[in-house]
């Protein structure tokens, strides 16, 4: 019990910051036609952003700053690169963004170098939230769900509430139309790719030290993020909320359940050969295709995804 | 008040418009005829600068539109309805009028009050998405929706196909309110009577360029351009 509640919080949290990622990719995807190869960067540069910041200020103005920050080059990048390229179609607006995440990994090197940095939790959240059972669940984990959350009310908000929000929706289906009702949309795209940029960054800011922050975690965050947004149907933000999240408890719980087996093995006294290779097999070597897994299954059985419209 | 001079467009490579030249008085309906294929719809879009175009297009005075980007056009007063609609399916009735309006115009011609007295079936389904409506409901939506945005001239793409002769009635009787509240209209219409009967002059289009111009009665006199250029 103990174990099924933790897992599935973390198992939340991990969902609610995929979902910071895929909510922009989405976005991106639908108004722009684009996808984003170098979303997963943005991410990265997030997390790097941060640490950076946070050794010289601390982590409180990095969490503002960083997200800021790599929303303005995403900005940029749309605004002088991307838009440039929009006009010979879509396959080299593909190898733009894909470039982009090899060269963003190549700044990232030269820079950071090639080893994980120490970017850390805060110490004035480093403590036990509360109890589950008989164990402390982490204040950090907590706060980063407070923060997800926020994101989403705000990103809902927007949306939903705003003129900027309802032109957003608008050019989902018809940008062409929308720009001629008198609205500038090459600028909405901008403010989108770079909104979409800063809420990745704003997820590797609160997801590099809870994990690692490294030049692999692009690669590893993006192509999670990729199987969301199929899972959940290209273009459906509901959809890709809703694999985001159960992508999130699926892998958690892969991956924990696993440990938590070795642990009862370990616990039972059964230390041997045998009871290593049962435990660490079953579980542990699926939990990183699993994703992958459920995404062959939705492409065989729902090639248009959980909510998504369009069959891709 | 819209004048195109030489006005030619392009789909990549492929050259759709070959010199096309027309104007729009103030307060006029004009009609641009033809068969399917022709250009008309180009023509429009490329006013509109929603297709790559060369050549001169001055409106209220001002002949720098070749080249700008559509928002800016739509901002100097021209208005756009295209043939296929493009209403925001997913978002309310209201939401769609809303995105007409450009939000700077202090006593427009049209307010969402008028549109819902004109069309009270719009203000019944103010609150359910678009994308519900007739087809009938749909093309009042994107004829209100552009009024909306208050433009001097509003260029209407195929009005009418679709629709059963009751709303295309009704689709006519809004084309003359508009007229009298002082909008010009560039339209496109398939269904020649109506064109003919509510227009104040017409030019027809064959092969990417204007191939007659006139009056309604002239057309009706003219055999030879009707049998070569509308018959089907
Ligand atoms: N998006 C497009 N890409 C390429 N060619 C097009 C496109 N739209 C229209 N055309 C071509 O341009 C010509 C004029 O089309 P159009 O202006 O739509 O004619 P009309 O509205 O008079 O029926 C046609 O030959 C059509 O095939
Ligand atoms: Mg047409």
């Amino acid at each position: 019990m103990e174990f099924f509640l933790v897992s599935l919080l973390n198992g939340v949290s991990y969902g609610l910051l995929l979902f910071m990622l895929s909510s922009g990719l989405t976005l991106i995807f639908s108004m722009m036609g684009v996808l984003n190869f170098a979303h997963a960067s943005f991410y990265m540069l997030g997390a790097y952003f941060a640490y950076q910041i946070s050794t010289a200020v601390g982590f409180w103005p990095a969490l503002v700053l960083a997200p800021l920050l790599v929303g303005v080059v995403g900005g940029a990048i749309e605004r002088y690169g991307l838009r440039r390229v929009h006009r010979y179609g879509h396959v080299p607006e593909l190898l733009f963004t894909f470039g982009l995440a090899y060269l963003i990994e190549e700044v990232v090197h030269l820079i950071w170098g090639r080893i994980a940095v120490d970017y850390r939790i805060p110490e004035a959240l480093d403590f036990g939230a509360f109890q589950v059972f008989d164990s402390l669940y982490p204040a950090y984990r907590v706060f980063m769900m407070a923060v997800s959350i926020a994101m989403l009310g705000a990103l809902y908000w927007t949306l939903t509430r705003t003129r900027i929000g309802l032109i957003i929706r608008a050019a989902l289906t018809h940008a062409d139309m929308v720009q001629a009702l008198g609205h500038n949309v090459p600028r909405v795209f901008m403010l989108v790719f770079g909104g979409g940029c800063a809420l990745a960054a704003l997820a590797g800011v609160i997801g590099g030290n809870a994990f690692v922050t490294e030049p692999a975690m692009a690669a590893a965050v993006g192509s999670i993020v990729f199987v969301v947004i199929v899972v959940g149907g290209l273009g459906s933000l509901a959809g890709a909320f809703i694999a985001s999240l159960a992508i999130g408890v699926i892998q958690t719980f892969a991956v924990a359940l696993d440990w938590s087996l070795l642990d009862t093995f370990r616990e039972v006294g059964w230390t041997g050969e045998a009871a290593r290779a049962i435990g660490t097999i079953k579980l542990s070597q699926f939990a990183p295709v699993l994703p992958y897994i459920l995404m062959v299954l939705i492409l065989i059985f729902r090639p248009r995804g959980l909510l998504g419209r369009r069959d891709t | 008040m819209l004048s195109v001079s030489n006005l030619h467009a392009f789909y990549g490579k492929s050259h759709v418009l070959h010199g096309v030249n027309l104007f729009v008085g103030r307060g006029e309906i004009v009609s641009l005829l033809g068969r399917n294929g022709v250009g008309r719809s180009t023509t429009i879009k490329a006013i509109m600068g929603l297709v790559s175009a060369r050549g001169t297009v001055a409106f209220q005075g001002r002949d720098d539109l070749v080249g700008l980007k559509p928002h800016e056009i739509a901002l100097r007063g021209l208005g756009y309805v295209p043939e296929d609609r493009a209403i925001f399916p997913d978002i309310t009735v209201r939401e769609n009028l809303l995105l007409g309006s450009k939000g700077r115009q202090a006593t427009p011609r049209w307010t969402m009050d008028d549109m819902f007295a004109l069309f009270p079936r719009l203000e019944e389904r103010a609150d359910t998405a678009a994308g519900v409506l007739s087809g009938g409901e749909q093309q009042m939506l994107t004829l209100c929706r552009t009024l909306i945005g208050d433009p001097d001239l509003i260029m209407i793409d195929e009005p009418t196909e679709g629709l059963a002769p009751l709303i295309v009635g009704q689709v006519a009787e809004l084309l003359r309110e508009i007229k009298r509240r002082g909008v010009s209209i560039l339209l496109v219409e398939q269904k020649l009577a109506i064109a003919l009967d509510i227009s104040d002059r017409v030019y027809v289009m064959g092969h990417g360029a204007v191939v007659f111009e006139g009056t309604p009665a002239q057309l009706r006199e003219n055999d030879r351009v009707r049998k070569e250029w509308l018959a089907v």
